[in-house]
């Protein structure tokens, strides 16, 4: 009898233990692994993305996308705009942080307002700093004679990447001034002070005590900062969809086209499937070598410590 | 005379700390004001005429009865129909928040205590994809859904289900990756005492494990809730710009796209948008900060 009752108790855990993992290797499966083998194997065909005609071509859509301007150009665009954005964001975000853990007055509704950016999203706030670039300055730089202004910034073709930037580190230098701000207050506040103490001005104690021990948000911010610059599509759908036309290797290309927006224009706007299969290939394996990246300089700090 | 030094350079610190604090007071009014410059700017030219706008692009209201008559219009505008694109986007992100909860809650939990070279495998399954953006596999989920649902005459395009399904497959790497981490550190002893006392296998997770995972919650109802309630591309994949179902992030856009830049009912479009998160942010803000930062550390 008791015997009995242990079997079928192991039996009803491996039942349960099986059920328990259906619903998202099922799901993982149908939306993650069978299209990504798929995504894989129309990079080598033809296929338009409307007819039904797909013959298997091999590399030739590889070849043909590394020698297209567009391609070269929007990928050119997104380095640009992965390291300004990198940069801007973590030194507003950190800056921010040291402000809002000061001894500043109204420091907890500082911490709040800089967050709010960060909930919205980019469809709907690419829209609204459409209308800053597109009305806003222009009217602010005309009636104040500033003659950089008076013109569109996202119309021209040297300014529309910093536009990016700008509306990009308004809407997520708070977030990371969270993560720094995280950091910071897990310092502890004896050790700013002693050096306090000991002479050590304000600037001094940020660069030899704060930053030091802050190394590990550093890379967190930073890699979080990388991908999420690399993969940008909303803002930039929404601020430019890709606009104005610049020259490039004497072609006309879209001069903030970043690399998502050009996989899916070249999927969907010149219905060219394969090739933008083949781009969002591409894209993955830098992804792919980012990760890589991330992991080993991790590991590396795990042994320092 | 080394006190004295010491005096003095304590004297000195004082002074410059003052000044430092004074203008780290000011950086952090100027920045907030920099910070909220959009939200007012939207608000503002909400309740102006689009004449007033063309006419001059700064400056602020004349008449207040404006913004009730924009909302209005917005309000009712088929095209926009902000109500119904609110219930399908709470629809959407409430059922994907639950079924990607509790599916990699119980994943993780059962891929921590099952110690096989399977739970090992798939675990590292996991991990991995989540390197993969979604790029790569948003072309050929259309074609394979569209194959998957004729076969098992199920709509999974253009319907809640289907892309709730897609979230639970997008979300659910993370998810399970965050659990993990967590459930590993749940001493072993508790569920071995529920199990001698003959509770079943399910009813240890759900009676004792998920309530330990209550702090992860919040981590994971945060991280996933902010992506799919802003998410653009899979919801204009999966359910198309102008379907029966359709996301706030949609509606937007294709509202935007309709009017040509009609700034001011655009700009009231965009606020309503807004409204909803902004509101929840006020009650939450506590549980959304540190959901975003422990998501972000882990």
């Amino acid at each position: 009898m008791e015997k009995q009752s242990f079997f079928s108790g192991r039996r009803e855990r491996k039942i349960t233990e099986f059920l328990f993992l259906v619903p998202t290797v099922v799901a993982f499966i149908m939306v993650i692994i069978i299209p990504f083998i798929i995504g894989i194997y129309y990079s080598f065909t033809d296929w338009d993305g409307v007819n039904a005609a797909k013959n298997v071509v091999g590399l030739v859509n590889y070849k043909t996308i590394f020698t297209e301007p567009a391609f070269l150009h929007a990928f050119l665009v997104t380095l640009e705009f992965t390291v300004l954005n990198v940069i801007a964001v973590n030194v507003v975000a950190f800056l921010m942080a040291l402000l809002v853990t000061s001894q500043v007055k109204g420091r907890n509704l500082y911490r709040a307002g800089f967050f709010v950016p960060n909930l919205i999203g980019g469809i709907v706030l690419g829209s609204i700093w459409q209308f800053i670039f597109a009305s806003i300055l222009p009217a602010v730089g005309k009636s104040l004679g500033i003659a950089g202004l008076s013109a569109s910034l996202i119309t021209n073709a040297k300014t529309v990447v910093g536009a990016m930037v700008t509306v990009n580190t308004w809407q997520y230098a708070g977030y990371i001034m969270m993560i720094y701000v995280a950091s910071i207050q897990g310092i502890s506040q004896q050790v700013m002070e002693a050096a306090s103490v000991d002479g050590a001005t304000y600037w001094v104690r940020v660069r030899k005590i704060l930053i030091p021990l802050m190394a590990n948000a550093f890379t967190i911010s930073l890699f979080l900062t990388l991908t999420n610059s690399f993969k940008m599509y909303d803002v930039n759908l929404a601020l430019t969809n890709g606009g104005p036309v610049a020259m490039f290797m004497k072609t006309p290309v879209q001069a903030s086209e970043l690399l998502a927006l050009n996989i899916y224009n070249t999927a969907f706007k010149y219905s060219k499937m394969a090739q933008g299969q083949a781009k969002a290939v591409i894209f993955f394996i830098v992804l792919v070598v980012v990760s890589l990246i991330q992991v080993s300089v991790n590991k590396s700090k795990e042994v320092e410590m | 005379m080394a006190s004295y030094n010491q005096l003095d350079v304590v004297g000195q610190n004082k002074a410059r700390q003052r000044r430092l604090s004074i203008l780290a007071e000011i950086g952090c009014i100027l920045l907030f004001i920099l910070f909220m410059l959009p939200f007012f700017i939207v608000l503002m030219n909400s309740a102006r005429t689009n004449a007033e706008i063309i006419n001059s692009a700064v400056g602020m209201p004349t008449n207040w009865g404006n913004f009730v008559d924009n909302v209005v219009a917005v309000w009712n505008n088929p095209t926009f129909n902000f109500l119904k694109a609110l219930k399908d986007s709470v629809i959407i992100t409430v059922l994907s928040l639950a079924i990607i909860s509790i599916c990699s809650a119980m994943t993780a939990w059962v891929l921590v205590r099952n110690k096989t070279k399977w739970s090992a495998f798939l675990f590292l399954m996991f991990v991995a994809a989540m390197v993969i953006p979604f790029q790569v596999v948003m072309f050929p989920l259309i074609t394979w859904f569209k194959t998957l649902g004729d076969f098992l005459h199920l709509p999974l395009l253009r319907s809640h289900g289907g892309l709730v399904f897609a979230y639970l497959g997008f979300g659910e790497s993370m998810t399970i990756f965050i659990f993990h981490g967590f459930v590993k550190s749940i001493p072993l002893e508790i569920e071995e005492a529920a199990d001698i006392d003959g509770c079943s296998r399910a009813g240890t997770f759900f009676r004792i494990v998920l309530p330990l995972l209550q702090p992860v919650f919040v981590t994971v109802l945060v991280l996933n809730g902010l992506w799919i309630w802003n998410d653009y591309l899979l919801p204009l994949l999966l359910l198309g710009s102008n379907g029966e179902v359709r996301t706030i992030p949609l509606a937007v856009q294709g509202f935007i796209g309709s009017f040509v830049k009609q700034w001011n009912l655009i700009m009231v479009s965009t606020l309503l948008a807004m409204l909803p998160i902004i509101i929840l942010y006020i009650f939450a803000q506590k549980y959304i900060v540190q959901g975003m930062v422990e998501g972000a550390v882990k």
